[in-house]
């Protein structure tokens, strides 16, 4: 059963987010790892890249197929996590530790009141 | 929107009960994986994996003219074959155009058995039986498609022979493309040393009502072998690997057995078969475009279906498309199969791939892309 840690905020797009300060790190749930199957490419947004809330911003790849990966808030890339250059599949052993994506400083932090809660996320992946 | 029951094989709650992620395939809803796709490509490299191919056409030919028939509707030389063996070959239209490519087995003297693509079942069944109606009416055989009361697994892999010793100690014998009656539960049981994924195997045809039994036991015996059960996924990054075709991405109507690579399964030297003349014009004059395979060769996504390919000569130019593509599990780099305009199809010809608006070095390679050095 898929693991949804309750300290975090969550993106109908499989994404999570965790802010500290006016920054958030983003990654995928261990419900869209799951499914994705074993990850073995992922391409990351350029650091400086400004996002709108809802751009595809990352591609994540398994055997089979290409996915992207959807920006939660809007803001500027500052940091992504390039050790999943090397180990993508550090994503399917640890979706809410080492197997971050990306960190944003967020422009609209109101946004955060959009995201799904622990529940209605858990509730919208039927678990 | 019209709704569509997928089928089950006989063998959809032993899936269940592993834990299967189900997919639809061809009409059917088939096993895509059970541990991980990673994880059954390398138990079938390294030691055995267990496959349902239950969702195969199985077309049953039998009566004085059953090679005179089939040997004008396939593309390979079935005069060649003694009973027991096998071999690949094609249906073709008259415009050279591919119907399906299948394996076809003489069981006795006047007994012929088709292995045909699920997606392409209904589609072969009508084309074989208008054939026999407009052009071979005379010839004396009876035709059925058995598909309905037969399961199909494929035990693949270096240890495949060990583990089907315990159920079929004759099957040990049978030399490649080799094929056997056999006997399994009271019921017949088609056993032939084939397979898709680059591996030793077996590919194994019972009734329906024996198939879990079956399973089960070869499972059993194997699992202290490092047996696995495989599904779909590892299917199709092992086929890839080999570089075999899969009809719908390298075969579909619109190409030819030449276009494809698949010459040596065009017999232009036996009688007049349906799409001969097309066929040995394109042999004789050549091909404008021609499957290849690759591999890329740096850092990049894995290819996919549908991307297009540019030439690496400096005339940057589009030059074809992907039309399978993976990240090979054996390799750990991209690779894939596609069309190219000849004159790039050579082995060892720089090519770029591009991916999501990039382009990415390749090169096309030798079949098969993956061979373990023995």
């Amino acid at each position: 059963m898929a693991d949804i840690p309750t300290h975090l905020k969550y993106a109908s797009s499989h994404e999570w987010v965790s802010v500290e300060g006016d920054t958030a790190t983003v990654g995928i749930s261990d419900h869209a790892q799951e499914e994705l199957t074993e990850l073995v490419f992922i391409e990351l947004p350029d650091l400086g890249r400004e996002l709108t809330a809802g751009d595809p911003c990352a591609v994540v790849e398994s055997v089979k197929t290409a996915s992207d990966i959807y920006a939660p808030l809007t803001g500027k890339i500052i940091d992504t996590n390039d050790a999943l250059d090397t180990e993508p599949g550090t994503v399917n052993d640890d979706p809410y530790g080492d197997g971050w994506f990306f960190k944003i400083r967020l422009t609209k932090p109101e946004e955060l009141d959009d995201l799904l809660s622990p529940d209605d996320y858990a509730e919208q992946v039927n678990i | 929107m019209k709704e569509t029951q997928l089928k089950r094989t006989s063998l959809f709650d032993t899936h269940n009960k592993l834990d299967a992620r189900m997919v639809e395939f061809g009409g059917w809803e088939m096993p895509v994986l059970y541990s991980g796709i990673a994880q059954e490509h390398n138990a079938v490299r390294q030691a055995a994996g267990l496959f349902d191919i239950s969702h195969m056409g199985e077309l049953l030919f039998d009566g004085p003219d059953a090679l005179k028939f089939l040997n004008k509707i396939l593309t390979n030389d079935l005069a060649k074959l003694e009973p027991g063996q096998g071999q690949y070959t094609l249906i073709c239209q008259d415009n050279g155009g591919v119907i399906d490519d299948l394996y076809a087995y003489q069981l006795s003297d006047t007994r012929y058995l088709l292995i045909v693509n699920a997606s392409r079942l209904e589609i072969d069944w009508m084309w074989i039986k208008a054939q026999r109606n407009s052009r071979h009416k005379s010839l004396q055989l009876e035709m059925s498609d058995r598909s309905g009361d037969l399961a199909a697994m494929a035990l693949q892999g270096p240890k495949a022979a060990e583990i089907i010793a315990g159920v079929f100690p004759s099957a040990v014998e049978l030399r490649k493309n080799q094929i056997a009656e056999l006997e399994f539960g009271g019921a017949t049981a088609w056993v032939s040393r084939t397979g898709y994924t680059g591996e030793d195997g077996f590919e194994l045809v019972v009734p329906n009502e024996s198939a879990a039994a079956l399973w089960d036991q070869l499972m059993s015996l194997g699992q202290a072998l490092g047996l696995l059960p495989a599904g779909l996924g590892a299917r199709d990054t092992l086929r890839t690997e080999a570089a075999y075709s899969l009809y719908g991405h390298e075969l579909t109507s619109d190409t030819t057995p030449i276009e494809a690579a698949l010459g040596w399964a065009v017999a232009l030297d036996k009688p007049d078969f349906t799409g001969r003349e097309m066929l040995a014009a394109q042999k004789q004059d050549g091909v404008s475009r021609r499957c290849i395979a690759f591999k890329m060769t740096g850092k990049s996504a894995p290819p996919r279906e549908q991307y297009k390919i540019f030439s690496a000569d400096g005339t940057d130019r589009e030059i074809g498309e992907v039309t399978s593509g993976t990240q090979s599990p054996s390799l750990g780099c991209g690779i894939g199969l596609g069309y190219v305009e000849s004159a790039h199809a050579k082995s060892g010809t720089g090519i770029e791939i591009e991916i999501r608006n990039r382009r990415f070095p390749a090169q096309v390679v030798k079949r098969p892309i993956f061979q373990k050095s023995s």
